[in-house]
């Protein structure tokens, strides 16, 4: 991961201009994916995944949208591209994949007619040329008789065909980067497997870098390389996938991991929702955003807005949280012992104190107490 | 499909019957005038009106006329006799038809021609100047009765009436193989009155029908593609707008082409409308009936040929 990145985000804003106010959908986020790489966005709706994905595509500029920040992709800055530089990155080097598969085809033409016109778009080839890449596509794509369902129509194709036709559409011009928002989350459990395998094949073979973004960890656990976790439209946890599953360090991403089923979880151990609802994007809380959710909000929280700033020993590490990091590693720990959020609040509470004092040879001359937890 | 074709068309000529039946018992049961007071005049004798009565065939009960009736229709093509100039309903019928289609078509191309462009530049503009401009000037268009448009633009342009007279006013109409050039003339005022209010009317519905297909995800896919935005919106956008538009448009050509009445009363054209309240002033049933009958032919089939452009353009209606 030494290289230049191959798309670079760097303080992201995108903000609409309503009749009810400016809503910040992507409020200062920053992320990168190198070449070849995976990263795994999560976070709840509203919380601006897509609308900063849609950005690189250059699909939410409008009169009412004010967008700052640089997305550098491939040496160019996709926010300054003109109109005509743009359409030539989309669907070209910069592809994307969307969650409703029925309703991102068109209903009225053939499969193969929307592939050929991908094609063409962007390559000066005969329609014979263009229609066998297709056909050549959707087989990659593992569609059964390629050549036959190219004249076939969208509502002939099951769901998972459907977006298997949709990943062959982004992946005719050979994309660099391919963008996957919720690719999985109108199929069946099953369907979503193969699909998110499919996807995993195709990048072994064709080698882009993807971003997927989704509301899900568990879509995102296998496949992804990086993980950066989004809420009220900025990054607050970023890491490397298997650092981030093992020491998470923001209490959102806590509540996402608690909230999903494991088969590996003791049976008795109920499913934690976070509590709440993702805040409001035109008068968002004031200091950090998710502490009116936060079971571990001190006063300063509400008032301080947190940076994202490397973990220590771990610079691939960073979050955006205020807690210090005892008491962070501390009340992971003892959630992942599966003890209640209410036990872990003591502790977190305990622990900022203590950080707070500086060392307190109390608090170490009691190892032994109720509350300690091995670092 | 061809179990749809048939099975509409079927359906199309019961309704015909239908139409047939109601407005034969409308104007026979309860009639406006005796034809037979009409025809032979006040002080006329006894024997005359029965004779008169017999020769109309008024002499049977009314089941028994609509049986012979439609039975003319079906077995000679024979919609009966006029009973004031006596000739047959289908002759006054076919010479009046050129003039109403004249009128008819060639208000449809305009209409078309000027509503359909400006709704997709109204709502790939929306909010523009141009926008607002158009949806007003429509919404007046809209809003104002054919007859009082009508008036007003003879008021303006018709020759020898109006303020600017240039072009043929009320009365000049001709046929098409009569003189070509004076047939377009004569017609531009007639065109003007029906297409202008007819174009509002499109343009904001397909403005409407095209700002609802632009908000869908696969406009959102076509744009991620690389499309061309004249493609996005021509080909993905429109070809969905175009369809409710399609339907409107199949019924209003059949409802015109069944005669045009206030725009031919007015330019004293004489198409199937004028023909058709000439009638009924006479109270000649036979003329009355078999305008009326043609006039719910042209719906019917109108209906039928969008039903079927429909699964043309929709292949989902296409597979039930």
């Amino acid at each position: 991961m030494t290289e230049a990145p191959l798309l670079e985000v760097e303080d992201l804003r995108v903000h609409f201009s309503t009749d009810d106010g400016v809503v910040k959908a992507v409020d200062g986020a920053s992320y990168s994916v190198a070449a070849g790489q995976t990263l795994g966005i999560v976070g709840e709706s509203g919380s601006g995944k897509s609308v900063s994905s849609l950005t690189a595509l250059g699909l939410t500029r409008g009169r009412n949208t004010a967008i700052s920040g640089r997305m550098m992709f491939a040496g160019r800055d996709l926010l300054t591209l003109d109109a005509s530089k743009m359409r030539q990155v989309r669907g070209n080097d910069l592809a994307m994949i969307f969650q409703d598969p029925l309703s991102a085809l068109h209903p009225f033409f053939t499969v193969g007619n929307q592939l050929i016109e991908a094609v063409r778009s962007h390559r000066d080839v005969s329609k014979a040329q263009a229609r066998e890449r297709a056909v050549e596509l959707l087989g990659l794509a593992g569609i059964p008789d390629p050549a036959g369902r190219m004249n076939r129509y969208p509502h002939e194709f099951s769901g998972g065909m459907r977006q298997r036709v949709m990943i062959a559409m982004a992946l005719l011009n050979e994309p660099k980067l391919l963008i996957a928002d919720e690719p999985t989350t109108a199929l069946d459990v099953t369907v979503q497997a193969q699909i998110l395998a499919l996807l995993q094949d195709l990048q072994d073979r064709l080698g882009m870098a993807i971003v997927i973004i989704t509301h899900d960890l568990g879509v995102v656990a296998e496949m992804a390389d990086e993980i950066a976790v989004m809420y009220a439209g900025r990054i607050v946890e970023r890491a490397p996938a298997r650092e981030l599953f093992a020491r998470p360090q923001h209490p959102y991403t806590w509540g996402l991991l608690k909230s999903i089923p494991r088969l590996d979880n003791p049976r008795e151990e109920d499913l934690t929702p976070i509590p709440g609802r993702p805040p409001s994007l035109i008068n968002r809380p004031s200091g950090c955003h998710f502490h009116p959710r936060c079971p571990y909000v001190q006063d300063e929280h509400r008032r301080v807005d947190p940076v994202l700033t490397p973990v220590a020993g771990n610079a691939e590490h960073e979050v955006a949280c205020l807690l210090p990091a005892q008491a962070r590693n501390a009340v992971w720990q003892a959630l992942s012992r599966g003890e209640s959020v209410q036990q872990a609040q003591l502790l977190a509470r305990d622990r900022a104190r203590v950080a707070a004092r500086g060392p307190d040879p109390a608090a170490s001359a009691d190892p032994g107490g109720p509350l300690e937890v091995q670092p | 499909m061809a179990a749809f074709v048939i099975r509409r068309i079927l359906w199309g000529i019961v309704t015909l019957v239908a139409v047939i039946f109601v407005t034969f018992l409308l104007f026979r049961i309860f009639p406006g005038a005796d034809p037979v007071t009409l025809l032979a005049g006040k002080g006329a004798t006894p024997e005359r009106e029965r004779f008169i009565r017999q020769e109309l065939g008024l002499n049977h009960s009314w089941i028994v006329q609509f049986w012979l009736y439609l039975k003319g229709i079906v077995l000679h093509g024979n919609l009966g006799f006029s009973f004031f100039t006596e000739r047959p309903v289908l002759g006054e019928i076919t010479a009046a038809l050129p003039a109403t289609v004249s009128l008819t078509v060639g208000a449809a191309v305009l209409w078309f021609v000027i509503g359909i462009p400006v709704g997709i530049l109204s709502a790939i503009r929306r909010g523009s100047i141009w926008d607002r401009a158009a949806m007003t000037v429509s919404l007046t268009f809209v809003s104002m009765p054919v007859f009082w448009f009508a008036l007003i633009l003879i008021y303006l342009f018709a020759k020898s009436l109006g303020l600017v007279s240039f072009l043929p006013g009320p009365g000049s109409y001709v046929g098409l193989t009569a003189d070509p050039v004076h047939w377009f003339t004569s017609l531009i005022l007639p065109w003007l009155v029906l297409a202008l209010t007819q174009a509002a009317i499109y343009s904001r519905l397909l403005r409407g029908s095209l700002l609802d297909a632009m908000g869908e995800d696969y406009i959102r896919t076509a744009r991620a593609k690389g499309l061309r935005e004249r493609t996005v919106i021509m080909k993905h956008g429109v070809r969905s707008a175009i369809t409710p538009v399609l339907t409107v448009f199949g019924i209003d050509l059949g409802g015109l082409l069944g005669g045009a009445v206030i725009t031919e009363k007015i330019f004293s054209i004489h198409g199937v409308g004028l023909l058709n309240i000439t009638a009924i002033g006479n109270s000649d049933f036979p003329v009355i009936q078999g305008t009326t009958v043609l006039a719910a032919a042209f719906v019917v089939i109108a209906n039928i040929v969008v039903d079927i452009l429909y699964a043309y353009v929709d292949p989902r209606v296409r597979v039930q």
